[in-house]
């Protein structure tokens, strides 16, 4: 029992640490000209929250990739739509795996629809290629060589394709959509594209009988080849809101898309191969060990369609030798042929980085998932009614917060205001978290976020009950004063840390093992049980050792909330006369 | 008499209220209780939510419209029997079968026509019927995962014995609530199973606290002869007693804050079911910890062969002192009286050596508290 003199050695340095430490926190969270709230969750502000479960169709488990893959296309359909801060995450792994899609504000249904349409992947022959909105200034102007004139990338600078180049001229976006890439076994021809069309400036959508759309956007089909379709792709705006949302594509139909990243817009055939007809692909390390390739094998089925086609395709000329991907209604990328592929099994080359390569390949693998997505949950929340919760989820708060103020204050005296004081410390921290975890990682605080932070209110009040107690039963033991602070800190530490353990494997399996909302408070209760922990040990415990040393704590008056006579030891000595029946009772029984 | 001279009194077991030996009585109540909630359970069922059930739930701001407005709007609407309901300060609640997107579309575009409400304003929730199934299994595996982490950090941090005590406790927390859900029919929704969740955390929190106290009270016990584990753990009962209300006290009254507010406020919803179920659920937490747990654990402990021994001990010092006193009384009389201390058998030597302190004391059984302690200290 060394230990009590070592601990209060330098209280008063551990709290300059402490407040060293919020000032910090306080600064970070409350930084000029960055929002100073947290990100509050769709039942607060208001907005739509849809629950996915992936369901297989085929009988087989819905495996990670294919799971990955469903949430790309997910992400994909919504970002499209434009809402500004939607978010699409994923919880748990396979079958038992749940996507999560919020969107905030009032609601969209042409974005609840098009969560639960299915996404399909096809080869189409691509029967025009052109820049996906209308240059104002054509960046690139035909080069030298000929008829070619330069890929329009994927990314935002227009790459020019040097003739000489042996490998394919396509570059491939960052971030893997829209590859632009060769079918080997492939000559070297530069990349075929049209000019830009500048006279596309017009954004009215022909609308004629047999052309079907969504709004004008994206993808348009038609059962014919007909002038309006041709309108339609004249006339398509990639860059406009919605363009690249996706959706489902009658794989028996023309279709006029954008790519995915509304870059290039396209004209495209009736679907030649189904995606269904892909048994395998990967990506590997090109031959010779020039960049990243993906490597494809098809069914039988599908061998024969492709052989087919590409023996066709390959004697077209410029941009019609090219072999659309479309996921979803959208062209992921599209390799020209440069000669028939026979072997059912094909290569696609490009200027493809690693995760380019992959991106490609989970795509064509898993593009046409065996796998439905279930909204098993729809939550749309008014802004009105989020802004009743968000209110009264406050008040709650700072009623809650009064009781225990009062109560502390009312039963501890001077302590109680320690332990106030330690309250608000921890609201301070747990307050600046928030919007830091926020502003850095994304966290968004729910409706059960607030209770959770409510409940922990009486939870972090504990431990200083906790620890006040111990001090009470040395000093009943007859210690003075501050040794009682010493001792009872050492004893109480040891449970406050055993107690909150238990609150924070709780908060851990909770946060792990559950969906949705449960997920929100779990974070929110381990939160502020490590709050707890840091306040008592950092905060609490060097103010009351400091208080300690006053002489107003040591005269013991009664609102020290620690006078001797309070706890009702009426001397150091207690009465010794006095009789004992009850424990004799508890023997004889026992 | 103040709570804090009580508190004193308890400490110093001047007042001791005989938790464990009386164990047999809290048994009964819990049992009562237990047998109530498995009755509720079983016969009445859970009132489940959409949530569980699957269906539609339609949320209407208005302070105009009546329930039968509502009603007959949604029939309009084509929903066949709706549930309406009014919750909280003017709100409007409809509750239907699972519907498609589309269907839901149609229903609130007619209650927004009838209503005079904007269609933005409504809340839609639309649940399938199978993500209930889906919650309650991640709830189980949840609560499984838990149960089999705490026991063995309460195995590690103080004993088995005390771990399985405290996780009795704690599934007769978890079944009273669940069996007062069924008992009254509230209705059962995530946030309900958030609640019930988080007793966890709460019962065991208040049950450690204690247990600390009963690990410190009977920390090197079976070397001595001056208590039983029993009368050890209930003189930590007792003077945990007032730190047990404190916490539960504390813990309550934010709990209470939100319930009063969620229920005042806004009727139905996440924050009136989760402090429901935290309310009920922490109270018998407070009440277990107490009542349920450390009477477990006595009686797992006093089943050791040491703590069977210092039970005797205890006694046969305790008879040996009472012996002593009388034979001190008889042999002043006059009358002889040795059969009577070798009935105490094999303690005998042992109630001798003891029986001069047992004098010394007096008539008090126990020993004033600050002794025991700076004596056990001293080992």
């Amino acid at each position: 029992m060394a230990a009590p003199t070592k601990t209060a050695v330098k209280p008063g340095r551990t709290l300059i640490i402490l407040g060293l430490i919020l000032a910090s926190l306080l600064a970070w969270a409350f930084w000029p000209g960055l929002s100073h709230t947290p990100r509050l969750g769709l039942d607060l502000r208001g907005g739509t929250q849809v629950i996915l479960s992936p369901v297989s169709t085929n009988g087989v488990p819905v495996t990670d990739d294919q799971l990955k893959q469903s949430v790309e296309i997910i992400r994909q359909r919504v970002d499209g739509f434009g809402v500004a801060e939607s978010e699409v995450t994923t919880q748990g792994s396979g079958e038992n795996a749940t996507i999560i899609v919020s969107i905030p504000g009032t609601t969209n249904k042409a974005i609840l629809d098009s969560l639960s349409t299915t996404a399909k992947l096809d080869f189409r022959p691509v029967l025009q290629e052109d820049y996906g909105s209308p240059q104002p200034i054509p960046t690139a102007s035909p080069s030298a060589s000929g008829s070619a004139s330069p890929a329009p990338s994927a990314s935002s600078t227009v790459s020019v394709a040097p003739k000489s180049t042996a490998t394919a001229s396509a570059t491939a976006s960052s971030n893997g959509a829209a590859v632009t890439g060769g079918l080997r076994p492939a000559a070297d021809t530069p990349s075929p594209t049209p000019s830009p069309s500048a006279s596309a400036v017009t954004t009215n959508v022909a609308s004629s009988a047999g052309v079907s759309s969504n709004n004008g956007l994206p993808p348009i089909q038609s059962a014919t080849n007909d002038a309006a379709l041709k309108l339609a792709f004249k006339n398509l705006d990639c860059s406009k809101t919605g363009a690249t949302k996706g959706g489902a594509a009658d794989p028996a139909k023309f279709l006029v898309t954008c790519s995915t990243d509304g870059q290039l817009k396209y004209l495209l055939e009736p679907a030649a191969v189904q995606g269904t007809e892909i048994s395998n692909a990967q990506a590997g390390i090109a031959q010779g060990g020039a960049g990243w390739e993906v490597n494809l094998t098809f069914t039988s089925a599908g061998a024969q369609q492709f052989a087919d086609t590409t023996s066709k395709l390959s004697k077209q000329q410029p941009p019609q030798n090219q072999f659309a991907i479309t996921l979803d209604g959208l062209v992921q990328s599209a390799p020209r042929v440069n000669e028939p592929i026979l072997g059912g099994s094909a290569v696609i080359t490009g200027q493809f980085s690693a995760d380019q390569a992959k991106a490609l390949a989970n795509v064509l693998k898993y593009g046409s998932l065996p796998v439905t997505l279930v909204p098993s949950s729809v939550e749309q929340i008014s802004p009105t009614l989020g802004q009743d919760q968000l209110s009264a989820g406050i008040l709650a708060g700072l009623l809650g917060l009064l009781l225990v103020v009062i109560y502390l204050v009312i039963y501890y005296r001077a302590l109680g205001l320690v332990a106030v004081a330690s309250l608000l410390v921890a609201a301070a921290i747990t307050y600046s978290l928030f919007v830091i975890l926020g502003r850095q990682l994304g966290f968004t605080l729910s409706l059960a976020g607030v209770a959770g932070a409510i409940v922990a209110i009486g939870i972090t009040a504990d431990s200083f009950i906790v620890y006040f107690e111990r001090i009470r039963d040395e000093i009943r033991e007859g210690r003075s004063l501050r040794a009682a602070g010493d001792a009872g800190w050492i004893r109480a530490r040891k449970t406050i840390l055993a107690a909150d353990f238990v609150s924070l494997l709780a908060a851990i399996v909770l946060y792990f093992m559950s969906v949705g909302s449960v997920r929100g408070f779990a974070f929110t209760l381990g939160l502020t049980t490590l709050v707890d922990i840091f306040v008592a040990f950092l905060f609490t415990r060097p103010l009351v050792s400091l208080l300690m040393r006053t002489d107003w704590f040591t005269s013991g008056k009664p609102w020290t909330g620690l006078s001797p006579d309070r706890l009702g030891v009426k001397s150091e000595v207690v009465p010794v006369g006095r009789q004992s029946v009850v424990a004799a009772s508890a023997a004889k029984e026992s | 008499m103040s709570l804090g001279s009580l508190a004193h009194r308890l400490y110093s077991g001047e007042v001791s209220y005989d938790f464990v030996g009386k164990r047999r009585r809290w048994y009964a109540i819990s049992g009562i209780f237990l047998v109530l909630a498995l009755v509720g359970l079983f016969g009445r069922g859970l009132n489940l939510g959409i949530e569980f059930k699957g269906g539609s739930e339609f949320t209407i701001p208005s302070s105009t419209a009546t329930v039968q407005q509502a009603r007959d709007s949604a029939k309009a609407a084509g929903i066949a029997d709706p549930i309406v309901t009014e919750v909280g300060q003017n709100k409007i609640r409809i509750q239907s079968p699972a519907l498609t997107p589309t269907e839901s579309e149609k229903v609130t575009a007619q209650l927004s026509k009838d209503l005079g409400v904007s269609q933005g304003d409504i809340g839609v929730t639309l649940i399938g019927p199978t993500w209930g199934a889906e919650i309650t299994k991640h709830a189980l595996q949840g609560l499984a995962v838990f149960l089999v982490l705490v026991v063995i950090f309460l195995s590690l941090y103080f004993e088995w014995r005390l771990a399985v005590a405290a996780l009795v406790a704690l599934v007769h927390d978890l079944l009273i609530t669940i069996g007062i859900y069924a008992l009254t029919g509230f209705e059962v929704t995530p946030a309900t199973v958030i609640g019930i969740l988080t007793i966890l955390g709460f019962s065991l929190y208040d049950t450690v606290v204690v247990f600390d106290k009963v690990r410190e009270n009977t920390k090197g016990i079976t070397s001595g002869n001056r208590m039983t584990y029993s009368e050890a753990a209930n003189l930590a009962l007792n003077q945990t007693l007032v730190r047990s209300i404190n916490t539960s006290v504390v813990a309550l009254l934010p709990v209470a804050a939100i319930l009063i507010i969620g229920v005042g406020l806004l009727g139905a919803g996440t924050l009136k079911d989760l402090a429901l179920a935290l309310f009920v659920g922490t109270a018998a937490g407070t009440y277990s910890s107490i009542f349920i747990a450390t009477p477990v654990a006595c009686q797992l402990q006093e089943r050791r062969p040491e703590m069977k021994a210092l039970a005797a001990r205890v006694e046969a010092r305790r008879n040996a002192g009472e012996k002593a006193k009388a034979a001190a009384k008889k042999s002043v009389d006059g009358s002889a009286d040795g059969g009577e201390l070798a009935a105490v058998g094999s303690d005998a030597s042992l109630a001798a050596l003891t029986s001069t302190s047992a004098v010394s004391t007096g008539p008090r059984q126990q020993p004033k508290k600050n002794t025991t302690r700076s004596q056990r200290k001293k080992q």
